[in-house]
């Protein structure tokens, strides 16, 4: 512990105002999500305390707002603040899922391509070119769209939430994969690979204890920035309605249907939702950005 | 007695290629890289063979050849009278054989605590089970380098070039070697610090009995540390001679260029004979023998014919004005 706060990494976190403060709008928005059963004023999927008589209340600061719901409430009288709150936790869950899915998938293609080389690179590498020439969320929908031809609807309604999380991580692995596959190049022919050659080891354990630990740097600053693409395109997936059921209600759920009474007056629905995932995408980003600068070395 | 080690013939080529699809807009052929093109020499037990030459003369990859990181494309390999890869493919031989890098910023794995990277021939051949035991071996070895035991709990960065050089050389004698692979392991130092290093192999050989395949540019270097000097160009020995003979008698044009190319004392101020040119391609070598371009005493015979290895004296050298005796010695 006391190694950590003596090194680079967190003397450059601290001269960074910036860093600092999306790291703390980050572990709000985090805290929020995770203890939302404690903290939300309201738990919107208990229908029993549902009123329709508060529906499409405003935000508490205008005229007809109610101090019992800060941020207004939807059509169904659901406090919008805990909405979003028990939304943010699918949303989340989803991102952070998907991310380690794909940092996975990518990382172990990745390592397998470059040190094997050969035929097995070549293919593993053309591959994921053919992947990067179609958009992530195209990938992610035509994935999305398999699953659902194939399976039953009820189903698939209970695995709703597995098949959103694979279909972003599937259609993210092609960057972990040629970043590691590029590290990887250059620690196989460094020579504590070739002494550990020489003494025999399998490459597997070569792979696994010597190169592997060597090329995590970049992938922790690709994992923290996919965190942000990953839950934009859950965001985005669920509101085209193809992503997590309307059961569970992710930021993106809460967006689409904000969205249908935006015009008839009733913005908060919509906005608020939506100024939670940019809050929420931004501040991980604006990490990612500085993780990226401070480990880069050519850059301190 | 067998050597410890023995190669025939041995060459390794590398395919250098261009992609298929360039190849074939270019209308060329495929292209080879004869790294080492036949060489063949025997290191008795307990001796330091050395090999020198230019960059790119092909010695590093006779030292990559010799530990199996790379299989050969002709000849064999003979360690301790066993092919090669029969050797390697049995872990007690295997044990037998380690090597120590050239660069000791690159040969350590810099996420590897010290004490971990010296144990793990240790762990991978078997030799003790236990951590403490393990741990108090490291200790042993670290203390054999002229380095503390307690620098094991250290990563390599905390390390000079020459302390890490030690560590790999501390590395290289956990698994009870008989027979290490140096390649080039002091230029990346100091010269005040490359006297420690080899003085210090020096010393574990005699202690310890090992067997050397020592690879250098360096001629003052390896004459400090070698019994027999091959030296190499574009792949191939041209000598092969006994140290002292090879500094007091060099035979073949090469190497008598390369011990004018020597700084002393008492060559100050005059005028020294260059070798004329450049090292050529070893992918598209010269006909006959690949000095001859460079050659003074090159003929139409030179040009034509790639001479063999011959003895002359105490030494094997490979040299048609040596064997016709064109050469005065």
């Amino acid at each position: 512990m006391r190694a950590f706060f003596d090194s680079d990494l967190w003397w450059s976190f601290t001269r960074s105002p910036v860093t600092v403060l999306s790291a703390v709008t980050a572990f709000v928005c985090i805290a929020g999500a995770v203890f939302a059963p404690w903290l939300a004023p309201h738990n919107p999927f208990d229908l029993a305390s549902l009123q329709l008589l508060d529906a499409f209340k405003p935000p508490a600061w205008s005229a007809e707002g109610d101090l019992a719901y800060p941020l207004g409430t939807d059509d169904q009288g659901r406090d919008v603040l805990s909405a979003i709150m028990y939304g943010a936790r699918v949303s989340l869950l989803v991102g952070f899922a998907a991310v380690a899915f794909s940092t996975l998938l990518g990382v172990t293609l990745g390592l397998l391509a470059g040190y094997l080389g050969g035929k097995v690179d070549a293919l593993l590498m053309r591959i994921a070119d053919i992947q990067l020439t179609f958009p992530g969320i195209l990938v992610a929908l035509l994935v999305d769209g398999i699953v659902r031809a194939a399976l039953p609807r009820d189903v698939h309604d209970q695995i709703a939430v597995f098949v959103v999380i694979f279909a972003i991580g599937i259609s993210n692995w092609p960057q972990f994969a040629r970043t590691v596959r590029g590290s990887t190049l250059v620690e196989r022919n460094k020579e504590y690979v070739q002494a550990a050659r020489v003494i025999g080891l399998s490459p597997l354990r070569i792979m696994v204890s010597h190169v592997l630990p060597n090329v995590m740097s970049p992938v922790l600053v690709i994992a923290t920035l996919s965190l942000g693409f990953a839950i934009l395109a859950e965001a985005t997936l669920s509101f085209l309605g193809v992503g997590v059921p309307p059961t569970q209600p992710s930021l993106g759920t809460l967006i689409r249907i904000g969205n249908d009474f935006l015009f008839s007056g009733e913005w908060w629905i919509t906005i608020f939702p939506g100024v939670a995932l940019i809050v929420m995408v931004l501040s991980v980003n604006l990490l990612g950005d500085w993780l990226r600068d401070a480990l880069n070395p050519k850059l301190r | 007695m067998t050597p410890m080690l023995e190669t025939q013939d041995v060459a390794r080529h590398f395919d250098v290629s261009r992609p298929l699809i360039q190849r074939l807009l270019a209308r060329e052929g495929r292209r080879t890289l004869r790294a080492v093109d036949g060489v063949s020499f025997a290191i008795p037990k307990g001796s330091t063979l050395s090999l020198v030459g230019e960059s790119g003369c092909g010695k590093s990859t006779v030292a990559r050849l010799v530990v199996g990181l790379y299989p050969p494309t002709r000849g064999r390999v003979l360690f301790d009278g066993q092919d090669l890869a029969a050797a390697r493919a049995d872990r007690r031989q295997r044990s037998r054989m380690q090597m120590i890098f050239q660069d000791p910023y690159a040969s350590l794995n810099p996420r590897w605590r010290v004490a971990d990277i010296i144990a793990e021939p240790i762990r991978a051949f078997g030799l003790i089970e236990g951590r403490a035991a393990q741990m108090e071996r490291v200790g042993e070895l670290l203390t054999q380098v002229g380095l503390s035991p307690l620098d094991g709990q250290k990563y390599p960065h905390e390390f000079s070039g020459g302390q890490r050089q030690r560590i790999s050389i501390a590395r290289a004698l956990s698994s009870n070697p008989e027979f290490l692979v140096c390649d080039e392991p002091t230029s990346a130092l100091d010269v005040s610090v490359q006297a420690q290093i080899l003085n210090l192999m020096k010393e574990l050989q005699a202690r310890l009995g090992l067997t050397y395949l020592f690879i250098s540019h360096n001629l003052a270097v390896v004459r400090q540390v070698s019994d027999r000097i091959g030296v190499m160009y574009l792949g191939r020995l041209v000598e092969l001679a006994p140290a002292e003979t090879l500094f007091t008698t060099p035979r073949h044009p090469y190497t008598r260029a390369l011990m004018e190319a020597i700084p002393d004392l008492e060559m100050t101020g005059r005028a020294r004979t260059p070798v004329g040119g450049e090292v050529p391609s070893p992918i598209s070598p010269p006909s006959g023998c690949a000095f001859h371009p460079r050659c003074p005493l090159a003929n139409a015979r030179c040009k034509a014919e790639a001479p063999r290895m011959l003895p002359a004296g105490e030494a094997q050298v490979a040299c048609h004005a040596v064997e016709e005796g064109r050469a005065a010695a």
